[in-house]
């Protein structure tokens, strides 16, 4: 007998959904995550969420319109088109479980305007909007009683004859570790900001899902497109949300200029992030910068609607830079922020190709959704709230096919030797002498080559430069010791552990970055600027080899959009 | 700048066993937090160094923690904002919890009371087909507790909790608030007679101090207030707690000042003469020392209570709670 029908990995917005979709569809589910859920990274999404709900002149089809231009048509539009779809349905999903969303006049939803997007289509809850609704999720799990491993650490996805069998895990108050069995697994992990230093990612986002899928056999798709966001605070990286710009805030550069009318006459500040990252770091490397930044300038939005819509960041920007945004512009610059790429998926959420056709690899009863997954909705360019959107719509789906996968699956039993065989690799780990390298260390030598190398422009050059740093990272990680011995909640051991995730994961960002040989959405090669539809309208295919990543190509898919110049 | 930090270690692994305070030196850049500090200090010094950090930007609520006896997030505290150049600061896991590791603390009384309150909304009735209709005032007004984070600053420091287990605390109420508060939930009632139980609304001694230390500016105190107000509007009066309020009021409204005497006899019910005998010690040397007024019809009318009493009609009825 397996422990769960379904075990999902990651407890953020993705899997908790996942979590409530298959508990309503009636499987045995549990959920497991590195912190506690309400810990989880979703919390840090400011600005709201998108959908065509309503409107006088917005439609369904101007989402999906959007979104497919705003991913450089690098997007699978049978993708977008299901997530646009599903979009208003989840909406009033998430406001009938509590989600307390901002309202108009007559008390129905209100909502905001965002980047690269037609119409004011974005559901939100002052700049909190990620925290609102994760909190309200987890009150939903709460009611519903599933099972959650709180502070679970995956180390293993137990894979045998090419099906998935659960989970090795270590309970990490204890050191102890687990396998837990399940007929299907949901990944649902999150992104690997901690790869790039700085970046406005929390520090538990190390690609735990995909280089777990990654050595399990899955694909990683377009791994090299990374966003990053436009405005981000210089200190430390945090976040500032889009609804800044959403709700008028200006961009200006050091002569006081609103700058973005050159780069997009029609959207300015409202342009797609890649756009505007792009247009800042030209301003900066052209001279126009203040001390490596550029300003956003909330002044004339005035008091009352600064502290009412955007407390959260007037907060941070006083906490963190000691910026009163009420009275000054607050200095920012584009920082990793985001990873369209990630394990490939078809629209059910299946990391392996149902259709039997072999188009690309994957272990069976393997889902994945969220940002460690790539449907791919996001193609070369994210569009501000439509993360918390993919969240839910593809976390729903993924909780009802992986119940629905459970179902055809008979009682088995884990024949492998996987819980001792991990026991063992820590035990040796933890055996190696000293040599004076430190995880941190390798941690940061990692994010500072990807920042400089893998950030808003790119060449061949600088792209080899850090390929040949990560492989050398992971030459030096072989040997890599780890200081504290003990067992209980023994992050030195997480850290490392982690660390050996980044590294695989930071591979195929570098190895995808090479092969593709054009500028599409978040990859723009200054050696190669123009984007070329005829050979490139394709996602880059990472398969992890003997040594690193086996590289390939797969169509895109095209329902009823076919590529055009893209102008904001 | 050199940051001294003095760290309560604790572990019960061992050789590593301990429970004392360890003091680490680290060179930090100006603009450094706590939480910057100690990550330092785990990186470079101690890498045994146990604590719970994520999101380094006061949303997560991971990095709850004493710094100078106060709970504090690790992460939204500048160093330089607790200690000078060259002074030690003391850093602490929080109160009121079992600690496992260092400064990491055993969540489970958190959030056993936070299970307590039913933390879902549940509605009245079918779901509409389309979203709920409600005014976006009562939505900003539960931007407040929905601004709570979880981090359990507010349990650590609750002095009520110390000495109280049985009391659900400040964050579970600020939770419970969110509902009873929300328009569309349809239970305000059985969660408002819940919290009129013992351990609940009642229990809390007014102290401020989960007002002082909540990050976010969620003041549990204040939602506490309001869910009392709640409580007694639903006729919910019969309990030590409503009764109390009913006396300082009465009291207050008749004579201008408190009768401290009738406030004890009210509270604890004019039978109850276990909780009265208990209280007589007390009231002599309160007496003695002079600082309580004579009791029931000797307690005199101050100048001006008239108009006090005149203040108490004209605010009768109107309250400061928004639900």
């Amino acid at each position: 007998m397996a422990d769960h029908d379904v075990l999902v990995v990651g407890a953020g917005l993705a899997g908790m959904r996942a979590a409530i979709a298959a508990h309503r569809a009636g499987a045995n589910v549990a959920m497991m995550s590195k912190v506690h859920p309400v810990r989880s990274h979703s919390n840090a999404a400011q600005g709201g969420i998108n959908a065509a709900l309503r409107g006088t002149d917005d439609s369904v089809d101007s989402h999906i319109y959007d979104t497919v231009k705003g991913s450089d048509y690098l997007g699978d539009q049978d993708a977008i088109e299901l997530m646009c779809n599903e979009a208003p349905g989840e909406i009033i999903n998430l406001e009938h479980m509590g989600v307390i969303f901002n309202r108009d006049e007559e008390g129905r939803l209100g909502t905001r305007a965002f980047g690269g997007a037609s119409y004011a289509r974005t559901f939100f809850v002052a700049d909190i909007t990620g925290q609102a609704i994760l909190h309200v999720m987890y009150e939903q799990i709460l009611k519903s009683g599933v099972r959650s491993y709180e502070e679970w650490f995956a180390t293993d996805l137990i894979i045998e004859d090419n099906q998935v069998r659960g989970v090795v895990a270590m309970e990490m108050l204890t050191g102890k570790l687990h396998t837990i069995t399940a007929k299907s697994v949901i990944l649902a992990t999150g992104g690997v900001g901690r790869a790039f230093e700085p970046s406005t990612n929390a520090l538990i986002c190390t690609g735990d899902g995909m280089a777990l899928a990654y050595r399990a056999g899955a694909t990683l798709l377009d791994m090299e497109m990374v966003q990053y966001h436009p405005t981000t605070l210089a200190g430390n990286g945090v976040l500032l949300t889009e609804a800044a710009r959403g709700e008028g805030a200006y961009l200006i550069n050091s002569k006081g200029e609103r700058f973005m009318e050159k780069y997009a006459p029609k959207m300015k500040e409202l342009a797609s992030r890649d756009v505007v990252s792009r247009s800042e770091a030209t301003e900066i490397e052209e001279g126009r910068g203040v001390n490596g930044c550029v300003l956003l300038d909330l002044r004339h939005l005035g008091e009352k609607l600064i502290l009412t819509k955007l407390k959260y960041i007037h907060e941070v920007a006083y906490d963190f830079a000691g910026v009163d945004m009420v009275k000054e512009p607050v200095p920012i610059r584009p920082g990793q922020h985001y990873i369209m790429g990630g394990i490939k998926t078809d629209v059910a959420t299946r990391c392996w190709d149902e259709t039997g056709a072999g188009r690309w690899t994957g272990p069976k009863g393997l889902f994945a959704a969220g940002e460690t997954a790539c449907v791919s909705v996001h193609g070369g360019n994210r569009l501000g709230a439509n993360s918390l959107l993919e969240t839910v719509v593809f976390g729903k789906i993924a909780g009802e096919a992986a119940t629905e996968y459970a179902k055809g699956i008979g009682d088995f039993s884990v024949s492998g030797a996987w819980q001792s065989d991990r026991e063992a690799a820590i035990k040796a780990v933890m055996d190696r002498p000293a040599n004076g390298e430190r995880t941190a260390a390798l941690r940061l030598e990692l994010g500072q080559t990807m920042n400089q190398h893998l950030a808003v422009f790119r060449n061949e050059e600088g792209m080899q430069t850090a390929l040949a740093k990560v492989k050398e990272l992971r030459a030096r990680y072989a040997s890599l010791p780890i200081v504290h011995k003990g067992s209980v909640y023994n992050t030195d051991l997480i850290f490392h552990t982690e660390l050996g995730y980044m590294l695989e994961v930071a591979e195929t960002i570098c190895a995808g970055g090479l092969l593709r040989k054009e500028s599409r959405g978040a990859h723009f090669r200054k050696d190669m600027p123009e984007r070329d539809d005829e050979n490139w309208m394709k996602h880059t295919t990472a398969v992890r080899g003997e040594d690193g990543p086996t590289m390939d190509t797969l169509e895109v898919v095209k329902t009823r959009w076919e590529p055009q110049k893209r102008v904001y | 700048m050199r940051a001294k930090l003095r760290v309560k270690r604790f572990s019960t692994e061992g050789e590593a066993s301990t429970n004392a305070f360890q003091e680490y030196e680290v060179d930090v850049p100006e603009h450094f937090t706590v939480l910057d500090s100690l990550i330092r200090v785990r990186e470079d010094v101690d890498p045994s160094l146990a604590l719970r950090c994520s999101c380094r930007a006061s949303i997560c609520g991971s990095c709850a923690m004493r710094v100078n006896d106060r709970a504090r997030l690790a992460c939204k505290t500048r160093l330089t904002s607790v200690a000078k150049e060259g002074e030690i600061v003391t850093i602490e896991p929080m109160g009121n919890q079992r600690v496992v590791k260092d400064l990491v603390v055993d969540l489970q009384l958190f959030w056993g009371k936070v299970r307590a309150v039913e933390p879902f909304l549940l509605p009245d009735g079918p779901e509409p087909e389309e979203e709920y209709i409600a005014p976006n005032e009562a939505m900003l007004n539960l931007l407040t507790p929905m601004g709570c984070i979880m981090c359990g600053a507010c349990v650590s420091d609750c002095t009520s909790l110390e000495v109280d287990k049985n009391f659900l605390g400040p964050a579970a109420l600020a939770k419970s608030y969110r509902f009873v508060a929300d328009p569309r939930d349809g239970a305000q009632a059985t969660r408002l007679q819940n919290l009129n139980e013992s351990g609940g609304v009642w229990d809390c001694t007014r102290c401020n101090m989960c007002v002082e230390v909540c990050p976010k500016g969620v003041a549990p105190m204040e939602r506490i207030m309001e869910l009392r107000e709640g409580v007694m509007d639903q006729g919910m009066t019969n309990t030590p707690g409503a009764r109390h309020v009913a006396s300082f009021a009465n009291s207050v409204a008749r004579a201008g000042w408190l009768d401290e005497t009738m406030l004890a006899v009210d509270s604890w019910g004019k039978f109850n003469l276990p909780k009265l005998i208990a209280e007589i010690p007390l009231a002599i040397r309160v007496l003695r020392r002079g600082k309580m007024p004579l009791p029931g019809p000797l307690h005199h009318k101050l100048k001006g209570a008239d108009a006090i009493g005149r203040i108490f009609k004209r605010l009768e009825g109107k309250h400061a709670r928004k639900f």
